[in-house]
């Protein structure tokens, strides 16, 4: 299979077409059995009781937050490096999604730390620089929208998209490297899992279903971006 | 539980209310994208 033949927006567009339902469809079986799992199966918590269940949007929301940005600072460094023209229009596709499950990272955690530290809001390090991401996502979606030229605009969104990926380690080191209120990772590589197989399994399982739902959506809105340039 | 209700469905009433949106939003744009 010859990759390169789809680098194109319009060897792109019909694959594109092909993929999101078989997405989508996997999107909403895995939230199903995430949701089963997470409401009916996962215990309820010693401490927290039952408002814990909220990890198991605001954990996978907040993942992709992160790893969308990732992708789409990636996308955006690759059409600035060689020019190509699908890579901005993915790096276009990916910011609304990625703003959204930001807005809702924080939105779930505030609703989880009023009753569990007592306060909506802290501006402690994890929360300060997952907002400062929010407003990333923003900006650059703003500054796409303000300049007519999408060439153009694919550069300038790409330098805010490229300078501000320095912001994702600060958030994910953000809980080692300060004093946060917001405590440390409950998942890690090297260290396991510190929780319940069952809420693990139902918070993994809803961050799948998030992944898959982001892939869906960008795929159906790169070919918006496609035929909105006339590339279609 | 109802004492944290309004916490636990304020959070997945929003989610699943924004992810609709965006859904719906986007149905509409690929609509006039191809028209």
């Amino acid at each position: 299979m010859n990759w390169f033949w789809y680098a194109s927006p319009q060897t792109f567009y019909p694959l594109a077409g092909r993929m999101a339902p078989w997405f989508a469809g996997a999107a909403a079986l895995l939230a199903v059995a995430g949701l089963y799992i997470g409401f009916f199966v996962a215990p309820t918590d010693a401490q927290q009781g039952e408002v814990y269940r909220i990890i198991f949007i605001h954990v996978p929301a907040a993942w992709l937050s992160m790893f969308i940005y990732v992708v789409m600072a990636f996308w955006a460094a690759l059409g600035l490096a060689f020019n190509t023209r699908l890579s901005g229009m993915m790096a276009n596709a990916l910011a609304p999604t990625g703003a959204l499950f930001t807005f809702i990272a924080l939105w779930t955690g505030s609703l989880w730390g009023r009753p569990t530290w007592g306060t909506y809001w802290v501006w402690d390090a994890r929360l300060t620089s997952e907002l400062v991401l929010l407003f990333l996502y923003l900006g650059f979606i703003a500054l796409q929208a303000a300049i007519d030229d999408p060439r153009r605009a694919d550069r300038a969104g790409a330098l805010l998209a490229i300078v501000g990926g320095v912001n994702i380690p600060i958030i994910h080191y953000s809980v080692v490297w300060w004093n946060t209120l917001h405590q440390g990772a409950s998942v890690s590589v090297t260290k396991g899992a510190s929780m319940q197989s069952q809420m693990l399994s139902a918070m993994l399982l809803m961050a799948l279903a998030f992944w898959m739902y982001s892939i869906a959506v960008s795929l159906v809105r790169v070919r918006c971006v496609i035929r909105e340039r006339g590339e279609a | 539980m109802s004492d944290y209700a309004f916490y636990l469905w304020g959070a997945y009433g929003v989610t699943f209310v924004a992810l609709l949106l965006e859904v719906v939003f986007l149905r509409k744009r690929k609509r006039e994208a191809k028209t």
